[in-house]
């Protein structure tokens, strides 16, 4: 079960460390993330380099070298304009980081609780179907139409996210394979309704795909973005709430940092579990609903694209805090919305931020091969976190 | 009175005393009971019909469509289950050499029986038969087999392995791109093995070296390969030599094995192969061989249960570790190779399509045993060429059964079908204390 770990200062050290304010205890951690990023860039930037046709095509040593410069410097130029060049190009980001936002603060929730929710795709698959379902096939008057098929996409999250999360307490299943099998259980359903029942198809198209969502069940849209990405922001206060001021919150970090101490606390443990897993569906099923009802407006086969496995690599990156994951959250919104342009204007494939993305989280999970490949000693790593290893728990 | 204490102490002798296997009991005569009724439900349906069926894959001038009176097939189905409900409800289950082919034949007949009523009205023009499940079956477990025998490498050595995904998909490329460049398919299976071993570095890397938790570690390595692969094969033009110089790799042919091929019903299944397949049959005899029966796979296992230990008597813990997670990526990188060169040719992205996923789920499902993987991973490859099969027929809907092993999956690891219990040190890094 893989706990997020605050690595403790060194005995002796606690003298000068309270000389500092406490906000400076993150600096470490804030340089080791932009070290990682700049780390996974130049890495996409060699990338680049090596298969770009600019640089292998290349007549002479010369114009490779003038290649390299344009495809690297051309690549990452229209990721740069296309995620925050323009007010258009923000609010593109904006409404691509708000459903990774929501789903990386289910799995940010449920990391502190000590579980390790892979399952994010499928609650947000099952959130899909409800917020959709009711978009389309309910016939209410405008704003409490959509406030159902919120509420709607939540309980469906929800759903979901309760089973691992009860399998976890009755039976001792690890989460990890329960999510994982229940999300392909949830992709199967889909395609299921999508194909078969007739409420959820549309004629005359190739693909399977829904009706479209109502008008009235749609998030209103202010300066071009809709206003799902408002709520993003508001759950992330209310995550952060939630774990830092409410006796659930404690119980639940508790359960996660020691789950035998929280028991002889008087904790109930697996009580804890099924809460935990239940609210990161939920939050899931939210995103799903910021996707369906504020972006993409039907129902696909791939309506939840890989939002519920990118969401694990934001709650990473934002190392299971909710302030993290907002950040986390922004910056791969901001990666994806680059990419499009990245593509569409000098033919570098987008999967190259995928690349990046994965690269920024490894180096962040692993600081110390940062730290080798720069040649810096760290200050005795006070205030670092890392992702402590553990085992497949029980 | 005294001999009324003696019956009741010869009677209660008779009675199960284990609880866990009162219930156990229990279980195989519901789970049989349950296969029984929609058997005879099957069987009252059918009763009247006939089916066609042949013994290839497919209707062909060597496999012609055959006849078939459904009813006696279905009633017969019937009788085994009943058998085997009556063997379960007295109890005689209890020992495995006994049990384990009890609940294969119960299982081949209630197929039998399910396909037979799911064809039963098929004849005339459509002319859909049942046909031989065993040439799918063998094609899609491969990578399956291949993967969570990488699994089950690692995860005895105490390191977890939830990168499969992404070793398939980069032996997959491997495979493709370097068969592609030398135009030879067998090049392709050796660079897949590279590809594998590669990712399989990473993993232990992190894993061991930086004891980074490693279901972080494999679950995004899968992320890295999946964007990787499909990056580089993006980049590749569509047009001119470049194509073809790269992602265009020759196919392994399917080679005969002579005399074995010519065995009615199974030969051309198992013995009309690929080199990888047969490399696979290789393998599965040889993993649990090397992992049961030589030194090293002692030490591999022994550092997977207690590294403390392993090292009190001078293994070297996290040499071993490296090896057995460096030969689980070489297999899994293997299993990739299915995807391009051993089947379909060019490589796509997100061509293994989270298998690896599957083949994770087969060592879990094999309890970690290597015997026990192979059979869930063929058990998969069975469910995913049954919903092939009955996808035309559409009588019970394909995402049904296609959903069938995720669920089968889910079950085992609730602990309906008896304890799972993993490696006792899987995924702790060992720190020389």
């Amino acid at each position: 079960m893989p706990e997020v770990q605050q690595v403790e200062p060194p005995e002796g050290k606690e003298a000068t460390l309270r000389t500092q304010p406490k906000w400076m205890d993150w600096l470490p951690t804030v340089r080791m993330t932009l070290l990682s990023i700049l780390v996974a860039l130049v890495f996409g930037a060699i990338l680049i380099a090596i298969s770009d046709d600019r640089v292998v095509g290349a007549a002479s040593f010369g114009d490779a070298i003038t290649g390299l410069g344009q495809a690297v410097g051309g690549s990452y130029w229209a990721m740069l304009t296309g995620a925050v060049g323009g007010w258009d190009a923000i609010a593109d980001t904006l409404v691509k980081a708000a459903p990774l936002i929501c789903a990386g603060l289910g799995v940010t929730l449920a990391f502190r609780a000590g579980l390790f929710n892979i399952g994010g795709q499928g609650q947000l698959v099952l959130g899909a179907i409800f917020a959709g379902y009711v978009g389309f096939a309910m016939d209410l008057p405008p704003g409490i139409h959509l406030v159902v098929a919120v509420i709607a996409a939540g309980i469906g999250g929800a759903l979901w996210g309760a089973i691992p999360g009860l399998l976890k307490a009755k039976t001792g299943a690890h989460e990890v394979i329960t999510t994982i099998m229940l999300n392909y259980v949830a992709a199967s359903l889909l395609l299921y309704l999508l194909s078969n029942v007739n409420a959820f198809q549309r004629e005359g198209q190739l693909n399977p795909r829904s009706h479209p969502v109502d008008t009235t069940a749609t998030f209103p849209t202010i300066f071009s973005v809709h206003t799902g990405v408002l709520a993003a922001m508001v759950l992330t206060a209310v995550v952060w709430w939630v774990l830092e001021r409410t006796t659930l919150g404690f119980e639940m970090k508790a359960a996660g940092a020691n789950p035998d101490a929280a028991r002889t606390a008087g904790m109930n443990v697996q009580r804890l579990y099924v809460y935990a897993m239940t609210l990161a569906g939920l939050l899931a099923g939210l995103a799903a609903a910021m996707t369906v009802l504020g972006q993409r407006l039907s129902l696909t086969t791939s309506v939840a694209g890989s939002l519920g496995f990118d969401a694990i690599t934001v709650a990473l990156l934002g190392r299971a805090t909710p302030l993290g994951t907002l950040l986390a959250g922004l910056l791969f919104g901001a990666l994806d919305a680059g990419g499009v342009q990245m593509q569409a204007g000098e033919g570098t494939p987008i999967q190259l931020t995928e690349v990046i993305k994965a690269l920024i989280v490894l180096f962040v999970a692993a600081p110390a091969v940062v730290r080798s490949m720069l040649h810096f000693k760290a200050r005795r790593d006070h205030g670092e976190t890392t992702m402590a290893a553990k085992g497949w728990g029980g | 009175m005294s001999q009324a204490v003696q019956e009741r102490v010869v009677d209660h002798h008779h009675e199960v005393r284990d609880p866990h296997e009162r219930r156990r009991r229990i279980k195989s005569v519901v789970v049989l009971g349950i296969a029984l009724a929609l058997l005879v439900w099957f069987a009252l349906d059918a009763e009247s019909d006939t089916v066609t069926y042949v013994l290839g894959d497919r209707v062909s001038r060597e496999f012609p469509p055959q006849e078939l009176a459904a009813g006696p097939v279905a009633w017969g189905c019937v009788v085994v289950l009943a058998i085997a409900v009556v063997l379960a409800a007295l109890n005689l289950l209890r020992r495995q050499a006994v049990a384990v082919p009890v609940f294969i034949v119960s299982g081949l007949a209630f197929y039998l029986g399910f396909m037979v009523w799911e064809f039963r009205d098929q004849g005339g023009a459509f002319q859909a038969a049942i046909s031989n499940p065993l040439p799918g079956t063998v094609a899609i477990a491969t990578p399956l087999i291949l993967g969570a025998l990488a699994g089950v490498m690692c995860e005895r050595a105490g390191v977890i392995n939830i990168a499969i995904e992404g070793q398939f998909l980069a032996g997959a490329f491997f495979a493709a791109v370097f068969a592609s460049l030398v135009f030879d398919a067998y090049i392709g299976l050796v660079a897949a093995i590279v590809g594998g071993v590669l990712l399989a570095v990473l993993l232990a890397l992190f894993g061991i070296n930086y004891q980074v938790n490693q279901v972080v570690v494999g679950v995004v390595l899968v992320a890295f390969a999946a964007g990787l692969t499909a990056f580089l094969n993006n980049q590749i033009p569509e047009s001119g030599k470049w194509k073809e110089y790269l992602n265009q790799p020759p196919i392994l042919e399917k080679i005969a094995i002579p005399g074995l091929s010519d065995i009615p019903i199974v030969g051309v299944a198992l013995f009309t192969q690929t080199a990888l397949v047969y490399l696979m049959y290789v393998i599965i005899v040889l993993v649990p061989f090397v992992l049961y029966q030589t030194r090293w796979g002692l030490r591999v296992r022994s550092v997977g249960e207690h590294p403390k230990a392993a090292d009190t008597v001078g293994i070297r813990v996290n040499r071993i570790r490296w090896q057995a997670v460096l030969v689980g990526g070489g297999l899994a990188g293997l299993g990739g190779a299915y995807f391009t060169v051993g089947s379909s040719g060019s490589f796509d992205q997100d061509i293994s399509n989270g298998q690896g996923f599957i083949a994770l789920a087969a060592v879990i499902m094999g309890r970690w045993h290597p015997v026990g993987a192979t059979l869930a991973a063929i058990f998969f490859g069975f469910m995913w060429n049954l919903q092939n099969q009955v996808g035309l027929v559409g009588k019970v809907p394909p995402e049904f059964l296609g959903a069938a092993p995720y669920l089968a999956t889910i079950i085992a690891v609730a602990g309906f079908v008896g304890r799972v219990r993993p490696p006792a040190a899987d995924g702790e890094p060992y720190v020389k204390g």
